[in-house]
């Protein structure tokens, strides 16, 4: 068995939006946070990943090392969609685990603007209709056959789970963005803390039904970053480090397998339920044991078909979950505390770490008022349309 | 003249979409494909798609790029045969109340555009039946 890995220090910046800063400013913080905060330096780090999808090719591990420290460490600057941050997260695991490093850094960050997620091309009409591309299309085919939208993409997920199961509606799917919402307003870290009753959640604006803009991520600016330390040198470290470090019991990846339907409408489904299932196995917990739970809401739809993937509800419950309260903060268990994508926000290469960081952060009783009390076990999850899927599963220290 | 919108939707007197079907294990794709993302195998054959079929999910766009009408009715349909396609669903109003998941419906084509040469594209969606 592979030796246990282990999060020392970790740190995010507040998402929002810094129009005064770049990336390489906001994953500089979060590093020397996350450094800090393990009471270690740059000179300890043996590797150092970097996440970031709109600057996949500006080299921003080595950027970020101009920064904060060019130890000539090797620096690995990894992509992969809305799970790009945990795969910075899992390439610093698997280079301890393979016993090339004793710590590692890893950083996730994103730097949006304003820029909209309305992916698929404009429709732009060619003086002469030439067939180009894979499907031999003559002009760009979204809106015609069907939408590219990520708003639209993900409600027909959320629509195909209402098809599968009973009790699943507009009203439902609203119901969670309620609840994050809510929650945000106990995150200091959050793009937005405002509170919104479920006649205005159902009530903004239409983006793709039934995703109002309430229910949709919005885009933003920041950077998470973890300090991750192997067990020989664990062992070596000073009490409180042990005591404040948070044991990663699980890391899985994966990516989606065949499905019929995955050419037309992207399976968002299987390869969560894969990833939770190695997870659990891994981390020897069930849905049941977690105190809470960080899932990748980019829109509501997706949310609550992500509580019956992950087996956080009964098969086919997730309308009954949500409609009784169970994710809420005092609920059997509570989803999203740091206001989920929804409303914390999604500087996309900084999600997945910033979910783990999130997670950490209520295992170590430091949570604030969001603190989830006696939290022991939680799970941070992402997903890459693509499509790849991160399940972490964190447990307190106990010493 | 007409043209289709891709190549997958076949003109004629009764329009159809052909998939390419894999000859081992029957798995279908529109497009190309250079071994089968199910069983690896490498040949195909051209078949035709069923042109009816359910509504299997829906969303109905109204935030897109600025040139794309909206709203719209995005669909997935699950053919008769057993195929997932990806298109609008047309002849109904974009309203959740008029769209029942499960719905039946059939493929229809309709001129989308027309080049400067007088050549119109032809595209494809689902009407309910
Ligand atoms: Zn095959």
């Amino acid at each position: 068995m592979a030796q246990d890995i282990w999060v020392l220090g970790t740190h995010m910046t507040a998402f929002g939006r810094y129009p005064d800063q770049d990336a390489v400013d906001l994953a500089a913080a979060a590093a020397l946070g996350a450094l800090d905060d393990g009471g270690v330096t740059i000179s300890d780090m043996d590797l150092l990943s970097c996440g970031t999808l709109f600057q996949a090719n500006a080299g921003m591990g080595q950027q970020v090392q101009k920064q904060i420290g060019q130890t000539g460490i090797p620096v690995y600057n990894v992509s992969n969609a809305c799970a790009t941050g945990a795969t910075a997260l899992r390439t610093v695991i698997m280079a301890i685990r393979a016993g090339e490093a004793d710590l590692g850094l890893a950083i996730g960050v994103e730097q949006m603007g304003k820029m909209g997620l309305l992916a698929g091309g404009a429709r732009k009409e060619k003086n002469v209709y030439e067939p180009s591309g894979r499907f031999g299309a003559v002009m760009p085919i979204d809106g015609i056959l069907g939408t590219d939208t990520m708003p639209g993409v993900f409600a027909q997920a959320g629509m195909e789970y209402a098809n599968d199961n009973d009790g699943v509606g507009f009203e439902q799917f609203a119901k969670v963005a309620q609840k994050n919402h809510a929650h945000s307003t106990l995150n200091p870290l959050a793009q937005y803390q405002k509170e919104f009753s479920l006649e205005e959640v159902m009530g903004s604006p239409m983006q793709s039904y039934p995703n109002t803009l309430l229910m949709c991520c919005p885009t933003g600016d920041g950077a998470a970053a973890c300090v991750l330390v192997g067990e020989e040198r664990f062992a070596t470290l000073s009490r409180e480090q042990q005591s404040r470090a948070v044991k990663i019991s699980a890391s899985v990846l994966t990516t989606d397998p065949y499905v019929e339907s995955g050419a037309m409408q992207p399976d968002v489904n299987t390869l969560t339920r894969n990833a939770a299932q190695a997870a659990y196995e891994q981390a020897g917990v069930g849905p049941e044991d977690l105190s809470l739970v960080e899932l990748h809401d980019c829109f509501a739809t997706a949310e609550l078909i992500h509580y019956d993937n992950l087996g956080l509800c009964e098969p086919g419950g997730a309308g009954d979950f949500i409609d009784r309260g169970a994710p809420w903060r005092d609920g059997d268990t509570p989803v999203n505390v740091s206001g989920g994508l929804i409303s914390k926000g999604h500087p996309i290469g900084a999600t997945g770490v910033a979910n783990v960081y999130e997670v950490a952060t209520h295992l170590r009783g430091e949570a604030g008022d969001r603190q989830i009390e006696g939290a022991n076990v939680g799970l941070a999850h992402v997903i890459g349309l693509g499509s790849s899927c991160g399940v972490h599963i964190l447990e307190k220290s106990g010493i | 003249m007409q043209i289709p919108l891709v190549y997958y939707l076949v003109l004629g007197d009764e329009p159809y979409l052909q998939a390419n079907e894999c000859t081992n294990c029957g798995a279908r794709f529109f497009g190309r494909r250079n071994a089968c993302a199910h069983c690896g195998h490498r040949e195909f054959k051209p078949v035709r798609v069923s042109d009816t079929g359910t509504l299997r999910t829906f969303s109905i766009v109204y935030r897109a790029a600025p040139t794309i009408p909206t709203p719209y009715v995005s669909a997935i349909v699950l053919t008769d045969d057993g195929t997932s396609v990806r298109s609008n669903l047309i002849n109904i109003e974009p309203d959740p109340a008029k769209i029942s998941l499960g719905m039946k419906v059939k493929l229809d084509t309709y001129v989308v555009g027309t080049d400067d040469d007088g050549q119109e594209a032809v595209a494809f969606g689902y009407a309910p039946t």
